[in-house]
């Protein structure tokens, strides 16, 4: 059972910001929104962890 | 509102009653911060430089006030930079809010043994004036001001200038002209060059105001604050009790309604609340991130804004405007002293495209961060900035500037390690400061005692390496001494082990055991000249 890893994991974040905000560049919130959904999708079976992605799922409800 | 703060008188020059235009081997179009120290890194050299400026005065206009370690440093070589940490307001910690809430804060410089801070802030017209003192102290160097470029003629080996002044126009010729004449660049408009990039949209209010506040010597930056809902605002500190306020108004903001003093004034009590100010200056700016294809046209080269445009976040502007004049300096004097062929001039070109490019990088990824495109932008943003409080990951993401750090080149002018070196000093970068002491026992720092020529550091086992003509060699361990530790570590120093400096303090070749060989080809190849 492995650990949701909070802890800064790229050497150049900016670099990961800016891949991600380029992909809903031009999208209304709608799109990006299924875009994000799809993306969700992608990295959650990329991990493949359910106790990771469980624990990923109470962050994000978490933050305000 | 300021007026100008320092005026200058025009004067008539000599060449203006000469029969045939003269010719000067080194014309500095734009006394800015830029071209001043061009010039005064030219002088220092032996290079006479003609300096023109259109105007008679300095001060007016709220620019540039952050200048970054780097820049402090090649100041300090140029013989103004204890000045300017003395006026200066030396800070190196930065905190973001969201909200009204801290989320991230940082340090620019958390290691000790640096004589120049990471940061200071002083009003570019101080700069501006502790640079033109100088230039009054340096015989080669002929500052003239109120004469304006109004013409130019490219030839094989010089450009033909026409220049206007009170007194009317007249005729000068330069074996090489450095453009440092900004942003709207009047040489660039005349050889027609291209100045293509990105314009943002939002438009951001700048206003440098008094107040006898006791808030802390940092850099505060807020993503929505209660005070200016919605969009971002900047607080810095300056000497003179002058603060510097920088809110974002969105794409929207009407400029000339937003730049009535009673609609700042009110912007601005809803950020300090009863504090009583005085306003110094307001401006209100869009910005561009671009730059020149190429910044060497033949005999004309640019330097800073004129070749290169940054948003401010960062302040990777002015500062790399004078890392520009100082990677020039030493390879144009070169060239004209038959040092180093015309080529020496192309890694200036490579070396600073590269860091433009930097620095553009950075200042554009900045800017999506803190005024997004759109509502789907926004979103991906504020969902950093919620997450920032609870995960490292996001508080490392949060981007309100990267401030300006010197570009480590990647240059053929470098003689690739043989072997490997750990500890911070990189190949192609200045060399890290650290504290020493001088043979007497006195302390100092390293950078203080590189003076702006070949040098090379051996580490001592022995007797030290021969150097070729034009090289300095300093001994560590004779003349100077690493009595911290610090260098040895920063270096990752072996016995026997040295390091050719550049004259702009860039390490050019390191190794663990050098000969009089390996030194000569290092410094031949550092002079654009194949090995």
């Amino acid at each position: 059972m492995s650990k949701l890893i909070t802890q800064l994991q790229f050497p150049d974040p900016d670099a990961a910001y800016v891949t991600l905000v380029e992909a809903r560049r031009g999208l209304s919130v709608e799109a990006a929104a299924e875009l994000d959904t799809k993306l969700v999708l992608i990295l959650a079976n990329h991990i493949g962890d359910l106790d990771v992605l469980k624990d990923a799922v109470a962050l994000a409800k978490a933050a305000k | 509102m300021r007026n100008a703060v320092y005026n200058f008188a025009y004067r008539r020059s000599p060449d203006q009653d000469a029969r045939a235009p003269v010719r000067h081997p080194v014309v500095v179009l734009g006394a800015g911060p830029v071209g001043l120290a061009a010039a005064i890194d030219l002088g220092q050299r032996g290079v006479p430089v003609v300096l023109l400026d259109d105007a008679d005065r300095i001060g007016e206009g709220s620019r540039g006030i952050c200048w970054s370690k780097r820049t402090l440093e090649i100041c300090d070589r140029l013989g103004v930079g204890e000045k300017l940490v003395a006026q200066g307001v030396t800070w190196k910690l930065g905190k973001v809010f969201a909200g009204d809430d801290l989320v991230f804060s940082f340090d620019l410089l958390p290691e000790a043994g640096h004589k120049m801070p990471a940061f200071i802030n002083l009003q570019q017209f101080y700069l501006e004036k502790a640079l033109c003192d100088r230039v009054d102290e340096i015989d080669a160097i002929d500052l003239r001001w109120k004469n304006k470029l109004t013409g130019l003629e490219p030839h094989n080996d010089h450009v033909r200038l026409t220049i206007d002044t009170p007194e009317g126009p007249y005729t000068l010729e330069a074996g090489w002209l450095i453009a440092a004449d900004g942003a709207r660049s009047t040489t660039r408009d005349l050889l027609g060059l291209q100045f293509a990039g990105v314009t943002f949209e939002d438009k951001f209010l700048i206003a440098d105001i008094k107040m006898a506040a006791d808030f802390p010597t940092e850099r505060r930056f807020w993503f929505d604050p209660s005070f200016h809902a919605g969009q971002s605002a900047l607080m810095h500190r300056q000497p003179d009790n002058v603060w510097r306020i920088d809110l974002q108004l969105g794409p929207e903001a009407d400029i000339v309604e937003e730049q009535k003093p009673e609609r700042v004034t009110e912007r601005l009590k809803r950020m300090l609340r009863d504090m009583p100010f005085t306003i110094e200056w307001i401006s209100i700016y869009r910005f561009n991130c671009r730059r020149l294809d190429r910044f060497v046209h033949g005999r004309v080269i640019f330097v800073g804004d004129a070749a290169h445009q940054v948003s401010p976040f960062g302040a990777r502007g002015a500062n790399s405007g004078i890392q520009d004049a100082e990677n020039l300096a030493w390879k144009l004097a070169a060239v004209l002293k038959g040092e180093a062929g015309p080529s020496l001039i192309e890694s200036y070109e490579r070396e600073r495209i590269q860091a433009a490019d930097e620095n553009i990088a950075h200042s554009t990824r900045s800017t999506d961060f803190i005024a997004p495109h759109s509502p789907a932008e926004r979103q991906l943003r504020n969902a950093v900035l919620s997450l920032a409080p609870m995960v490292d990951f996001a508080r490392r993401m949060i981007n309100s500037g990267r401030l300006s750090v010197a570009t480590v080149y990647d240059t053929p002018l470098s003689t690739p390690d043989e072997g490997v070196f750990a500890g911070s000093a990189r190949l192609g970068a200045p060399l890290p400061d650290a504290p020493v002491r001088r043979k007497d026992g006195t302390p100092s720092h390293l950078l203080d005692n590189i003076a702006g020529e070949f040098t090379l550091l051996y580490i001592k086992n022995g007797a030290a390496p021969e150097v070729p003509e034009g090289v300095r060699s300093i001994c560590i361990g004779e003349d100077l001494l690493d009595s911290d530790g610090v260098l040895g570590q920063r270096l990752d120093a072996t016995p026997g082990a040295a390091y050719l400096l550049r004259p702009d303090q860039h390490l050019a070749a390191r190794w663990r055991h050098a000969d009089g060989a390996k030194i000569a080809a290092a410094r031949r190849r550092a002079m654009g000249r194949a090995g």
